[in-house]
């Protein structure tokens, strides 16, 4: 996803030359290319995050398009007042890109872990909070994250994620991508899971059970017009990410239902992702995935389960 | 304008702070009336500014930094014609254009809501730096007060800009020796501020910021051909300008009453 990010941003800086990236001094050798074409437009701005958001909002207000790249936790957690203040408040047209987000940096620590940003940064008015789930949608989600004319979180991975798309999706904040229909069950992922998303939703198909799913990449604004149709219509409806359970787009879809009060709803939700707890074991992604319960047989078992509840 | 007519400005600005505090019951007198030297100096001479065009891509921009001393702000904006002087009179009240602290875009003239401290250089920097890359001759002056100078984005800020080279940056710090709840140099050890500013690759020098011809010498040669960004420590007194609120920090939270109002404005002059 990183490598989709840097030749994006190349990309889009030289179409427009209001485009300027901030990097809290990672990306090594990532961004030769942006800096080689684009003299004068890349910024390292040191391990001084908090201080990288307050410029990019000045150079917002000073007509430019900034980017900010960093590793997520210490671009949001760090700077939470900063993008609330200097960015939401004064509506700043600001990308945040946080990558290495969720469980990419397991093996760094909680530290480096980002299972909460998205809960802490959806309550941020003026902000939208978009987690793409393949590079394709990091290409695609960037292109329309500059064209926002507010703040935007871009939540990324780091490298080698698999693509999902064949080709560049058409991409709109707050629309969520559908990649396959499903009569009984709707898988909703955030972000980096997708791809495990998809795998689930096979597996079941394996299984007899009619399963579709859909890149749910903007956590604020949701897509209602999804929720509505697909609540209205299968029978279980599974939010999937590498984030808490709490807040992120598992919170964000029991809050919208909890106001529906179960009118035009048939469907019962699922929501896969972190405990509310840090996770102390040594691991790779993928043992950390495996701590959580964020695997193909235990996300299908679960599904499966509560399809059987449901037809009781 | 001319040196007596700063000094006339003012005092009228103080006048119009002591009756904003004391007409909307607001405090933070004190650490407006420390800074109003270094507004008026700004906006009376540095500043390349049209109040007929607050918008202009090519004007000097200045933030207020220490966004509690927000009614200097006004004041010094409503006299230099940014906005009615009536507006000053509805300060603060409901659904007024000027909040107690600024808001995003609340008056013409007004570049930035403050009131969070740490936040006015980084976002001052930014600007500095758009006007450089988009080849605008605009500069950036920033006005923090002592007890920001604890945040440590002021300190990040203050590191990166000499790194850019930002000559046309220049911080200029109230330096009143008063933080929210004690002397800032025993909360903090803040001294030697001017010695910090030049240790992190600033020209630093420190001003009596109560001497409109040094403020405006000081703040009137950015950029200074050094390739560096300018930090002015203008020494001050907390309620300058009204015997019985100088140097007494009660006045970070009094409200004057009406008989204070009256013997203050007697003090600047200004008797009605």
């Amino acid at each position: 996803m990183r490598n989709a990010f840097a030749q994006e941003i190349t990309r889009l800086a030289l179409e427009d030359e209001r485009v300027v990236l901030l990097s809290g001094d990672i990306g090594n050798r990532l961004f030769d290319e942006m800096k080689a074409r684009c003299p004068g437009r890349f910024f390292n701005c040191g391990v001084a995050e908090a201080n990288m958001i307050g410029m990019a909002a000045g150079m917002a207000l000073s007509g430019l398009r900034p980017v900010c790249y960093t590793i997520a936790p210490f671009l949001t957690y760090r700077c939470l007042e900063q993008i609330r203040v200097d960015l939401c408040y004064h509506h700043a047209p600001v990308v945040l890109v946080g990558t290495g987000s969720g469980l990419s940096y397991a093996s760094l620590g909680a530290t480096h872990h980002s299972c909460e940003e998205m809960g802490m940064l959806r309550l941020l008015p003026e902000l939208a909070v978009v987690a793409p789930g393949d590079p394709w949608e990091v290409r695609a989600g960037l292109e329309a994250a500059l064209r926002h004319p507010g703040p935007v979180y871009l939540r990324i991975g780091k490298k080698g994620e698999p693509a999902v798309h064949a080709a560049r999706p058409g991409f709109e904040i707050g629309r969520a991508i559908r990649l396959r229909e499903g009569a009984e069950v709707m898988v909703l992922a955030a972000g980096t899971i997708l791809p495990l998303a998809v795998e689930v939703t096979g597996r079941l198909a394996e299984e007899g059970v009619d399963a579709g799913v859909a890149s749910f990449h903007t956590v604020k604004p949701l897509d209602e017009d999804l929720l509505r149709e697909v609540f209205g219509r299968v029978r279980v409806v599974a939010t999937i990410e590498e984030h808490s359970v709490l807040g992120g787009l598992g919170g964000a879809v029991s809050e919208w239902l909890a106001d529906r009060g179960g009118v035009g709803i048939r469907a019962r939700l699922l929501r896969f992702g972190t405990a509310d707890a840090f996770l102390h074991r040594t691991c790779e992604q993928e043992g950390a995935r495996e701590h959580f319960g964020l695997t193909i047989p235990a996300i299908t078992t679960a599904i499966r389960a509560a399809l059987e509840g449901v037809t009781r | 304008m001319t040196m007596e007519e700063l000094a006339r400005l003012a005092r009228e600005v103080r006048g119009d702070v002591v009756a904003m505090s004391h007409r909307a019951g607001t405090p933070h007198l004190g650490s407006a009336l420390s800074c109003v030297d270094i507004l008026v100096g700004l906006y009376g001479r540095v500043l390349r500014i049209d109040p007929a065009r607050p918008t202009d891509p090519a004007r000097d921009r200045f933030i207020l930094s220490k966004g509690h001393a927000a009614m200097a702000l006004y004041a010094v904006l409503a006299r230099r014609g940014f906005f009615p002087t009536g507006w000053l009179e509805t300060f603060a009240g409901e659904g007024a254009p000027l909040a107690e602290q600024p808001a995003p875009g609340c008056a013409p003239g007004v570049e930035l809501a403050t009131g969070s401290l740490g936040h006015g250089l980084p976002v001052g920097l930014g600007m500095a730096l758009a006007n450089r890359l988009s080849g605008r001759p605009g500069r950036v002056f920033v006005c923090l007060s002592d007890g920001e100078c604890n945040e440590g984005t002021v300190w990040e800020a203050a590191l990166f800009a000499p790194a850019q080279g930002l000559d046309r940056l220049a911080v200029v710090i109230d330096y009143n020796k008063w933080q929210a709840t004690g002397r800032s140099n025993e909360v903090m050890a803040l001294a030697d501020l001017r010695a910090k500013w030049e240790a992190f690759g600033w020209r630093a020098r420190d001003v009596d910021g109560h001497d409109l011809k040094a403020l405006v010498g000081a703040l009137g040669e950015v950029p200074d051909g050094s390739g560096r960004p300018v930090a002015v420590v203008a020494h001050t007194v907390k309620g300058k300008g009204v015997s019985f609120m100088e140097d007494d920090n009660n006045w970070h939270y009094r409200i004057p009453k009406s008989g204070e109002v009256a013997e203050a404005r007697r003090q600047l002059g200004l008797a009605d």
